[in-house]
């Protein structure tokens, strides 16, 4: 593109000189001419050489352009030399005219309210430079919702639209989305697209984007049953999430160490001994999750709720009588338990009046049932199984009874109306599955490549997180290899790659809780942010290093302690601890 | 429970607690393990509001005593964290409190002098009914026992607190438990450095090995030289250590019985150093002409020694430990080699092709300085290697991976002191559970002509946090609860702390102290804490 087709958009270009004049009242004339013929000369040139306009690759080619590092690339992208000031004092975030949302639309409300403070810090720190109003070259950012819904009170979802258009040029930069999700990208791209100066003066270059994701499914997995997470750090890590556009947090609440969630049908899941660490301390109650799910939302998050069965359940088992499996040591129970017991009416009881309130708790349209690594042993060495067993005609093989589970567990969980993700080795076993089912790879063998494409080769949905287990650690930059890796890359048609619905980061709790998860989470995770968001064509390294460097120290800045990628410092570090 | 009044009932619900104690068999460890404990059932109750510190009667150290006062105040707070943060939920009616005195008797003053190599830091500590006596030698044993005993309290489930009655008999196994710093390759604020010497002080670490400078930055605001900070740190004012930075830090270490020994790595790691301080380092040649770019401090110029001197002459001043730190590790030899005035030096002085005698001579000049200036070095195990007849004494640090139980046999044998690093590189971010592995190493297990003099030449080890992935961001839990297994081999009796699975749930429950002290120490394995860590 030139930069006489981007002028021609008209609803994107206001007439330059206007404003300038507008705002020269309190400089003398001289002044004003001396400020045009400076501010102006290299947009004159721009034109005339119609060099001004640098595509993609900038970084580097010019040293105001370093301070500019957008994470994740955005789709199409062009920015010129021209710099625009940015007065704290007189700069706005507002809703553009012809906009369906307005200052009832909460989201929004909040995200300037954000925003702002991301690029220009605590408005009370700039109350003096308020009353002294000097002259911002670019006056307001004006958000344009263009559908006649703009979601304003509804929740981000598979099929949100996140795709935005920003124009930045004198004196209003233009964000157009279709609604507030795509708004809510277009926003945290703005104030990437915001530096400092070697004055101190805020700046943005004069840029068109229009940007959309590569993937609808971008998530993190946080585990909050191995350690309990404090609130504090799932609503950091849900800030840290927005500002690397991804749109799921995938909540694995509960697992074998504990049931942090306090559920209302059933409090004593964990409110008895063995269920919650503690009952009091270690638990999140009603209304936490409540804010749990309105931060993400106010962030275009959506909340995937895991509640893995029939495995990885002891937690569950002292608050749910004979919901476990009672494990045998020759002929009488030993006292320990096994997965939950597939064979008892109960069993599926308690799983539908579970699942009802886990289905209006949490609004989201998918619930992870798990699935995931379902140890046959107990379930051998129980008389009572081995009798079903062979009633049923399984033979000996256990898969088939986990099948016979979890087929009742997803029509349960249909019943309420939700879509479900499983693990792969629900897949794996034959189970039979809803069309819409999301299956989720997590195994290293076989390999991924092999069974991404055999699950869209059977016509499912597929989700990535094999080379994206962000718990594993090395020594050096491990992040590039996490950025390497591809959901899209494995033998199989067009079709089937279109069933690949994107991935998620995954931060297993074994070794991790609110002293080390946010360092060694971020910015690992933003390499899957980027991979999920940005083209495909978006590899190189190099590049990418400089802008994550940045973006790294950005999240710094903005109270995030990101860890550092190599040797180096941030303008500003971190000042936690 | 009913309130009733009289005088001898707190007495019996604290005997009827010790019941109920026998049945739970909580662990109340102190780490690092004190080489001698022996712990009763017997426990008293504490109350904050009668709990007192005293000046034993025949102590050399009274009230006024600057390290002590001050580590009374803090250990008040860290034995009743509820009272200091104002929950008074805790004080129960029920009972008259009774008061709990303990008393410190030191048999030597210095409450104004820095610890040494030499300082003693044995202590003996004595707890029974209603009192505790905490005898040692000099301040710093005292700070030890102080801590100890801060770690004997516990609470139970109703927030009461609680001590049994123990006999601790302790003293260290080596005189060097260091722990290494890098503000160079990135700069860490001073408020991260001087959390990490509070979580030191808990795990009895008493030397911080602060690594200044290095290649990437030069944050030390230097008095004489303040170019070289000016141009050679990350930012020149927000990103440096001013004189008062630094003599905070010394004064906090202090008062936590920390010497702090600073290094100023030379002649390799430098490249920050030639910003400010133009023709330091050897140019480098391509082709018969300088290529613009340097490598190591110039050993052949004299300019280069004076320079030196007027540094280590202030680092002297600055810097009250005997110890100096003067690196020569990793010297790339490319540079020198392409320089033909180093090549002519190589010449006169009869080195041949040798450049590891040139190295030699360097660090030996610089040795000698610091010897002059009357502090001992300490180098990296490069410097040994490469001239293992030594003509002076230095202490060597031996770093390499490999068989360093080889090379402290080869530093003892020669007659050096010797302090191991190697397998406490700490900035590898395993998985936390392979804390083990620092747990079982072994000093002094190199066999061969082992000789008591040999033995006693090793004088400890320390962890190092090098800075290449570690910042503010990362720095404490990566460092955390991982430097404590270490700390525990270089303080307590090796027969005794042989077990790393021993060892786990006192790591478990001591992991779980430092979160309560506000100190960012990671998970061992799946689990919980009583107070998670409350930050971000």
């Amino acid at each position: 593109m030139t930069w006489v087709e981007v002028n021609a958009a008209p609803e994107l270009i206001h007439t330059p000189p206007l404003r300038l004049k507008q705002k020269s009242a309190d400089r003398t004339a001289l002044n004003t001419d001396m400020y045009c013929l400076l501010k102006c000369s290299p947009l004159i040139l721009a034109v005339a050489v119609c060099h001004g306009w640098l595509f993609g690759d900038f970084v580097g080619k010019q040293k105001e352009l370093d301070e500019i590092s957008l994470w994740p690339l955005p789709q199409k992208f062009q920015s010129s030399a021209v710099a625009f000031k940015l007065s704290p004092g007189s700069f706005q975030i507002v809703h553009a005219k012809q906009s369906s949302a307005g200052p009832s639309c909460s989201i929004l409300v909040n995200a300037f309210r954000r925003y702002f403070e991301y690029m220009f810090g605590d408005l009370k720190k700039h109350e003096k430079s308020r009353k002294k109003v000097y002259d911002s070259d670019l006056a307001e950012l004006q958000v344009w919702i263009t559908s006649a819904d703009p979601e304003c009170d509804g929740y981000p979802s598979l099929q949100a639209d996140e795709s935005y258009e920003l124009s930045v040029d004198e004196p209003s930069a233009v964000l157009k989305a279709a609604n507030v999700w795509g708004a809510l990208r277009g926003l945290e791209t703005f104030s990437q697209l915001v530096y400092r100066d070697d004055y101190g003066a805020n700046n943005i270059n004069k840029t068109d984007i229009s940007d959309f994701p590569r993937f609808a499914h971008r998530g993190i997995l946080l585990d909050s049953s191995r350690h309990f997470l404090p609130l504090k750090v799932i609503l950091a890590n849900l800030e840290a999430m927005a500002m690397n556009k991804f749109n799921v947090f995938h909540w694995h609440i509960v697992d074998d160490p504990s049931f942090p969630y306090m559920s209302r049908t059933f409090p004593d899941l964990s409110q008895k001994r063995k269920g919650a660490y503690h009952p009091f301390t270690h638990v999140y109650t009603p209304s936490d999750v409540k804010m749990v799910i309105e931060f993400a939302r106010m962030r275009g998050i959506r909340v995937i709720p895991e509640f893995d069965t029939p495995g990885h359940t002891q937690s569950w088992g002292n608050g749910i009588k004979n919901l476990l499996t009672p494990c045998y040591s020759g002929s009488s129970p030993s006292g320990t338990f096994g997965p939950v017991n597939p064979i008892l009416n109960s069993s599926y009881d308690f799983m539908t009046q579970f699942f009802k309130e886990i289905s209006t708790v949490f609004p989201d349209a998918y619930i992870h049932l798990g699935g995931d690594e379902v140890d046959f042993s107990c379930w051998k060495s129980n008389p009572d199984i081995k009798k079903f067993m062979v009633q049923q005609g399984f033979g000996t093989d256990y898969s088939k009874l986990e099948s016979f589970y979890i087929q009742r567990l997803l029509d349960i969980v249909a019943a309420t109306k939700k879509g479900y993700m499983v693990w792969q080795e629900v897949f794996d076993n034959g189970v039979k599955l809803k069309a819409d089912t999301q299956i989720h790879v997590w195994k290293e063998r076989p390999q991924y490549q092999d069974e991404m494409a055999k699950v869209t080769a059977a016509g499912f949905n597929a989700l990535l997180s094999t080379p994206w287990y962000l718990n594993r650690i090395s020594y050096g930059q491990d992040w590039v290899n996490i950025y390497k890796a591809d959901p899209q890359n494995f033998t199989g048609t067009d079709a089937q790659k279109k069933l690949v619905i994107g991935g998620e980061a995954c931060l297993w709790g074994e070794y991790v809780d609110a002293t080390n998860l946010t360092p060694r989470l971020w910015p690992r995770a933003s390499a899957v942010a980027e991979r999920l968001w940005s083209d495909k064509s978006v590899t190189d390294v190099g590049n990418a290093y400089k802008r994550l460097v940045q973006h790294r120290c950005r999240m710094v800045k903005r109270g995030i302690p990101a860890e550092p990628l190599f040797v180096g410092h941030c303008r500003q570090e971190y000042m936690g601890l | 429970m009913a309130h009733t009044g009289t005088h001898s009932q707190p007495v019996r619900s604290c005997l009827l607690l010790v019941v109920v104690s026998v049945c739970v068999q909580q662990v109340h460890g102190v780490w690092p393990l004190p080489q001698q404990l022996h712990q009763s059932a017997d426990r008293g109750c504490l109350s904050p509001q009668r709990f007192s510190f005293t000046y034993g009667r025949d102590s050399a150290a009274q009230t006024g005593c600057s390290v002590l006062d001050a580590a009374f105040k803090r250990y008040f707070s860290i034995i009743f964290p509820d009272f200091t943060k104002g929950s008074g939920l805790l004080q129960y009616v029920w009972s008259e409190p009774q008061p709990f005195v303990v008393s410190v008797s030191v048999k030597t003053g210095g409450c104004d002098g820095y610890p040494d190599e030499d300082s003693d830091e044995s202590y003996n500590l004595s707890v029974s009914e209603g009192q505790a006596v905490l005898r040692s030698v000099t301040v710093w044993g005292a700070l030890r026992g102080l801590e100890s005993f801060s770690q004997l309290v516990y609470q139970d489930d109703y927030g009461s607190y609680f001590i049994n009655k123990t006999e601790i008999v302790d003293f260290p196994r080596f005189a060097f438990r260091g722990l290494l710093l890098d503000t160079s390759r990135h700069y860490l604020p001073l408020h991260a450095i001087l959390k990490t010497l509070d979580a030191m002080a808990y795990s009895k670490f008493n030397v911080f090995h602060w690594h200044i400078v290095d290649d990437p930055s030069f944050p030390y605001q230097s008095r004489t030289f303040p170019d070289l900070s000016n141009k050679g740190a990350f930012h020149p004012f927000t990103h440096i250590y001013t004189q008062s930075d630094v003599m905070r830090v010394i004064e906090h270490a202090r008062m936590r019985g920390i010497r702090v020994v600073p290094e100023f790595d030379s002649p390799g790691h430098t490249q920050s150093w030639g910003k400010g301080q133009p023709g330091l380092l050897t140019p480098c040649y391509k082709g018969g002409v300088p290529s613009g770019s340097f490598g190591p401090v110039d050993p052949t110029i004299d300019t280069t020694y004076k320079f030196m001197e007027s540094l280590l002459k202030e680092v002297k001043f600055v810097f009250p430990d005997s110890y100096v730190h003067l690196g020569g590790d990793e010297v790339s030899f490319a540079c020198w080699q392409s320089n033909p005035n180093v090549r002519k030096f190589m010449e006169k002085m009869g080195f041949g092709k040798d450049f590891t005698k040139l190295e030699s001579f360097y660090m030996e000049s610089i040795m000698n300085m610091t010897a002059a200036l009357n502090r001992t070095s300490i180098v990296w195990q490069d410097v040994f290697d490469y001239h293992e007849r030594p003509r002076s004494k230095y202490v060597v640090e031996v770093w390499k991976q490999g068989c360093y139980l080889c090379e402290m046999r080869r530093v003892t044998k020669a007659g050096l002191k010797v302090i191991l690093a190697a397998p406490f590189y700490l900035d590898l971010p395993i998985p936390t559970h392979s804390w083990a592995r620092y747990y079982i190493v072994r000093h002094l297990a190199f066999r061969v002509q082992r000789t008591e003099e040999q033995k006693k030449l090793v004088i400890g080890g320390e962890v190092a946090m090098w800075g290449e992935y570690v910042d503010a961001t990362n720095l404490t839990p990566r460092l955390w609860p991982r430097a404590c297994a270490a700390a525990e081999r270089l303080w307590s009796n090796e027969e005794k702390t042989l077990n790393a699975d021993l060892a786990f749930p006192r790591l478990e429950e001591f992991r779980c102290e430092l979160l309560r002290r506000g100190i960012q120490a990671e998970p061992l394995f799946v689990g919980h804490c009583k107070h998670e860590y409350d930050g971000l």
